[in-house]
């Protein structure tokens, strides 16, 4: 056991990463290959010293370690803190972020070897993961929100990193615009919090709120802006449509920002005023409700894609509905340790996509199949992930899946069985996956840029700085769910949380028939999954028939991209509002544009007459200036 | 003995004085471009440190039979206008190679007017804030024509002519006072005004308007700017830098110092108050929708600097915030100016390094400028970023103070301008970065800075960043030096 951390050591925890951007922006362009050395230095430093802020959190059994506030800037009776939340959540997320990122950024070495980018990726990346540090740090409303909309940025540039593709800009573009709109209630909910209580430290708030010191209905407001900020960054229903796209940014990215950044982000922040929620059942309600849609339609549409990369986007739509599910129905500890496991397992499935893609130059499981033989490594590795995520015993998403499942049924019946339903569809499309990708014979891939198609060379395992992460993953997937057997992480988690909150906290206990009812539902996945893919004991083309309408409704996405782009935006926004502009263009600005022309050239003709005119009108001005104040002094005050 | 103390607290002005002469004296003998840069930047240290004596020794006082005086505020713009003077002195040695003929008196003729500028924030009396205005004013005419091309030419006799004017209406509001006290010090005045009563006071009015039309112009704020466009854009760039940060501090800075000691009363300044809320609302409306029109990258700035006054007014229409003993409007001016000093040299730094090499002003000239000079690039969109009062810059800090002071004197409306007015700069301003980022270059020449010049836009991006993360320091300072005047 160390010493309790000191506090310039958290600071350096983001600090760290932040400065390896700087430095990597300023200078390593000339040196591309080092800025990934500084950036997994930076990071690599991080996770250790977040190793010690756990170690110090266990110690307090999860309550915040309490370290004083900084006043920043005092503008009359405006204050601005600055502050670290340093508490179990916050422990657990920093390590849930560095590993993960960790052991990203050295996948990444080998996965963008030769990008002409490469220093600017990493730059990028580290800014990334320090913003998300400093989010899970942020001691008061200003600084989250600050970080949180750094975060946006970021993925932005991220997934608009290939900018040279139209499909990339696009997908930036649409991420970047949708989760604008959840901002918008978060931004909302700050600055009513601010104008009823003047109070912008989230403890505080928090104790205002169990106290009773701010009414109902302004509680249940700020839930809800609080929690629209988290629908649209962890993609839930409705605002899920920008995940999908967001695989145009390299596959690395997508591990980052589907496991450990970005949309864990909006599950924080549930958690983070989980206080709150839990003060107004109406919001809390909302909570579950959403994450239970969420978690079933992503899951549908996982089912039907083609595309290796989308299938583990669905997948993190549905888990991430999940999470929320379990937050909503008092299952805080669970659905913080479902993200915690979530994390590595979900980050190994991308690198593992990743590493298939370097062999095959594709990402249509259509053009796989076979790669067993070649890649062992990424195979053995990518079952291990899909089982965990499926949540098949002994491994990690086994145990948080049970918690989350244990914690709908003594809350909300309904949503259980919705939950159970897709625990089912999960291990269906995963099954998929695995036997479109990894069974049967090769089918050819693609040709690598540059060289012609009809690529027939045998794909290869991916080098061992892009294998040894996927191991280190794997071993996460599966050894993780057991540090909760004797609730120590559930403790840990819940360490910080005022009585009150407590209360709502639903109690988990282990049933032994819920676990062996999930097991069924999920070996009953797998086992569809294989008679169809597999064995081919089903025809697919046959089923995709039969469910003729169904299959159109889910290729199509429940027809939300229709409903959001051609009729929203195209229809409604670009015909009406646009349309208007284009009036309010052509008739008044471009009117306005012409008389002073007009009038610019008319007085120049004039005024070549008077040589000097200019000045003698600037001089004028004075006067008519002091005329005008006098006049209006006067008028004012006579 | 008092005349000896006298001396030592004009000290740091008289180094400069005092090396400007030595330098054109010596430039007679030897012309070595080294010895006049290098004898400019040791006066400018001089200056510096015998300021930072006066602090360490506590000399504050008044001098020379109370016509000077030596308190926070006078040092804090001591220490302001060294500092602009050596950034642009540093980015002067480069650019001063089109006149290499007149470079002694080019530098000699920055140092005599920091000098002055120095002065006019220290002087209390009509008579010397009279004589150092001219001193200031005319040492600018003469370099603003330095180029002497036709547009420099142009631009320097526009600038005299209409200085001569509104020389000519602040003189008339000075001798409006005068002849209501029968005193020429401003702690007379002051008493005055006070005691002034309904007959008295539509004079006072009239002073007031003719004070605020004659040094508007030095403010640069609507309806006294109409010169600023034509001779930012004309005069040679490193003073138009100096225009917009050097000569716009000085106008604040006497402003302040004459309304809050001779105007400050309560009955008087209610009127100035609204005074300056409506000027400031007008100048930031604008500065900043012409600015958008500009193609040129000197002009926008020129337009801009304008918007920037506006914002600076607000503080001096924000009197009524008083913040324990000191008003919350002053300190915020004096904030806004210092973090405004660092932001607009460092744009007119990279400016210069830029269209030295281009040869050109032109906005779209900058195109692609991120792959032809990326630190200058980086550098220049940090200014912008500042200047349109996005974090973590100085220039959000000090928009945040000032407006945050407006909205504690129940000038919301004021505010919500000026908020407006910030949305509708982020266009222009970030537009220049659009340019810079995004668009394809026109050549793929590098473009590359000075030593001298570098290190200018090291310091000025330093300061922005300082104060933009760091700010009490400063914060600390300015309210101390607003402190002079009591709320």
């Amino acid at each position: 056991m160390l010493n309790t951390i000191p506090e310039a050591v958290v600071w350096a925890i983001f600090l760290l990463p932040l400065s390896s951007f700087v430095i990597i922006s300023l200078f390593a362009r000339r040196w591309p290959q080092r800025s990934g050395y500084i950036t997994i230095a930076a990071i690599g430093i991080s996770f250790l010293f977040s190793l010690w802020v756990l170690d110090s959190v266990i110690q307090e059994d999860g309550a915040n370690l309490g370290f004083p506030t900084h006043e920043w800037l005092t503008i009359g009776s405006l204050t601005l803190n600055l502050g670290l939340t340093v508490d179990g959540l916050s422990a657990i997320m920093l390590m849930v972020v560095t590993s993960v990122s960790l052991l990203v950024q050295i996948y990444s070495q080998g996965y963008m070897h030769g990008d002409p980018g490469y220093s600017r990726y990493f730059g990028f990346m580290s800014l990334f993961t320090a913003a998300m540090l400093g989010l899970v740090l942020a001691e008061n409303l200003i600084m989250l929100f600050l970080f949180w909309e750094l975060v946006g940025l970021c993925s932005y540039l991220l997934i608009g990193f290939w900018f040279e593709r139209p499909a990339a800009r696009a997908a930036a573009t649409k991420a970047f615009v949708v989760t604008r709109l959840g901002d918008l209630g978060f931004l909302s909910a700050i600055l009513l919090i601010w104008t009823q209580t003047g109070e912008l430290d989230i403890p505080n708030i928090q104790e205002m709120a169990m106290t009773g010191a701010i009414g109902t209905v302004i509680l249940t407001w700020l839930a809800a802006g609080v929690f629209a900020g988290a629908v649209g960054k962890s993609a839930q229903f409705p605002l899920h449509v920008w995940l999908p796209d967001a695989m145009e940014g390299p596959t690395p990215v997508s591990a980052l920002i589907h496991a450990a950044t970005m949309v864990a982000a909006g599950v924080y922040l549930v958690a983070r005023f989980f206080p709150i929620f839990s003060a107004s059942e109406e919001a809390i309600n909302s909570v579950a409700v959403v994450g239970g849609i969420t978690a079933l339609i992503a899951a549908s549409m996982g089912i039907v894609v083609t595309d290796i990369k989308r299938v583990l986007a669905y997948s993190t739509i549905s888990q991430l509905g999940y999470m929320m599910l379990a937050l909503g129905v008092g299952g805080f500890a669970a659905g913080i340790f479902h993200l915690f496991n979530h994390a590595f397992f979900k980050a190994l499935l991308f690198l593992g996509a990743g590493s298939v893609n370097h062999a095959t130059h594709t990402f249509d499981m259509r053009r796989m199949g076979g790669l067993r033989h070649f890649m062992p490594w990424t195979f053995v590795t990518f079952v291990i992930a899909s089982l965990s995520l499926a949540g098949i015993f002994p491994l990690s998403g086994f145990w948080s899946k049970d918690e989350i499942l244990s914690a709908a049924w003594e809350d909300q019946r309904l949503l259980f069985w919705v939950a159970l339903v897709v625990v089912f569809m999960t291990a269906l499309y995963m099954g998929r996956a695995i036997f479109l990708t990894f069974g049967g014979e090769y089918r050819g891939g693609e040709a690598p840029p540059g060289e012609q198609a009809g690529h027939e060379a045998q794909p290869h395992e991916s080098p061992p700085v892009m294998v040894l992460p996927l191991v280190v993953l794997a071993v996460a997937a599966v050894v993780t769910g057991f540090l909760n057997l004797h609730h120590g992480v559930t403790d840990l988690l819940e360490g910080w949380l005022p009585e009150l909150a407590l209360e709502r906290a639903t109690e988990i206990e282990f049933h032994f028939g819920l676990a062996t009812l999930s097991m069924i539902f999920g070996l009953a996945g797998f086992i569809v999954a294989w008679a169809i893919y597999g064995a081919r004991l089903l025809s697919a083309d046959r089923l995709r028939q039969a469910f003729g309408p169904v299959h159109r409704l889910l290729v199509n996405k429940y027809y939300m991209d229709w409903l959001y782009e051609d009729q929203l935006v195209r229809r409604v926004v670009v015909r009406t509002v646009a349309g208007g502009l284009d009036l309010f263009d052509r008739y008044v600005v471009d009117g306005a544009v012409n008389t002073t022309a007009w009038l610019t050239q008319f007085s120049a003709s004039r005024l070549r007459l008077v040589q000097s005119g200019q000045l003698q009108l600037y001089a004028a001005a004075i006067f008519v200036g002091v005329v005008l104040i006098v006049a209006g002094i006067l008028i004012v005050n006579p | 003995m008092d005349e000896l103390g006298s001396v030592d607290r004009l000290g740091p002005e008289l180094i400069l004085l005092a090396f400007a002469g030595i330098i054109v004296l010596t430039d007679l003998v030897v012309q070595r471009r080294w010895l006049v840069v290098g004898g400019s930047l040791l006066a400018v240290a001089g200056s510096l440190i015998w300021a930072g004596t006066l602090v360490a020794r506590d000399m504050r006082g008044s001098a020379f039979d109370g016509l000077l005086v030596v308190d926070n505020f006078s040092l804090f713009f001591a220490f302001l206008f060294a500092g602009i003077a050596a950034v642009v002195i540093l980015a002067s040695i480069d650019y001063s190679e089109r006149f290499s003929r007149y470079q002694a008196e080019y530098y000699a003729l920055i140092l005599v007017s920091a000098a002055g500028m120095m002065l006019l924030a220290a002087t209390v009396d009509l008579i010397a804030i009279f004589i150092v205005l001219e001193l200031t004013g005319i040492s600018l005419y003469i370099l603003v024509a330095f180029l002497k091309d036709m547009r420099s030419s142009e631009a320097g006799l526009k600038y005299l002519l209409l200085g001569a004017l509104s020389t000519a209406v602040t003189l008339y509001g000075m001798a409006l006072l005068f002849g209501l006290s029968g005193s020429t010090s401003l702690d007379d005045i002051g008493n005055v005004v006070a005691a002034a009563n309904d007959d008295t006071r539509a004079a006072v009015v009239m002073a007031m308007v003719f004070l605020v039309a004659g040094l508007g112009f030095k403010m640069a704020v609507v309806p006294f700017q109409m010169w600023v466009p034509d001779v930012y854009e004309g005069a040679p760039t490193p003073i138009t830098a100096y225009l917009s940060v050097g000569s716009k501090a000085a106008g604040f800075a006497v402003v302040m110092r004459i309304f809050f000691e001779a105007l400050g009363d309560r009955s008087i300044s209610s009127d100035w108050s609204n005074m300056f809320a409506a000027v400031a609302a007008i100048s930031m409306t604008v500065g900043n929708v012409v600015a958008i029109t500009q193609t040129n990258i000197k002009r926008m700035l020129g337009y801009s600097s304008i918007a920037q006054a506006g914002y600076l007014v607000v503080g001096l229409a924000a009197i009524s915030a008083a913040e324990g003993e000191f008003s919350l409007g002053a300190s915020g001016v004096i904030f806004f100016l210092a973090a405004y000093a660092f932001t607009n040299l460092g744009a007119f730094i990279a400016i210069i390094a830029i269209s030295n090499r281009i040869n050109s002003d032109e906005i779209g000239d900058y195109a692609g400028m991120i792959r032809r000079a990326p630190l200058l690039a980086l550098g220049l969109t940090l200014c912008l970023v500042s200047l349109t009062g996005i974090p973590p810059t100085a220039g959000f800090i000090a928009k945040v103070y000032i407006f945050n002071a407006a909205v504690q004197s129940d000038l919301v409306w004021l505010v919500i301008v000026g908020v407006l007015n910030s949305v509708v700069s982020a266009y222009y301003y970030l537009r220049v970065v659009l340019q810079m980022f995004l668009e394809a270059p026109a050549s793929e020449e590098r473009v590359s800075a000075g030593p001298s010049l570098g290190l200018a836009m090291a310091i000025a991006s330093g300061g922005i960043l300082f104060i933009g993360i760091l700010p009490f320091l400063l914060l600390e300072v300015s309210e101390t030096a607003a402190r002079t005047f009591g709320s």
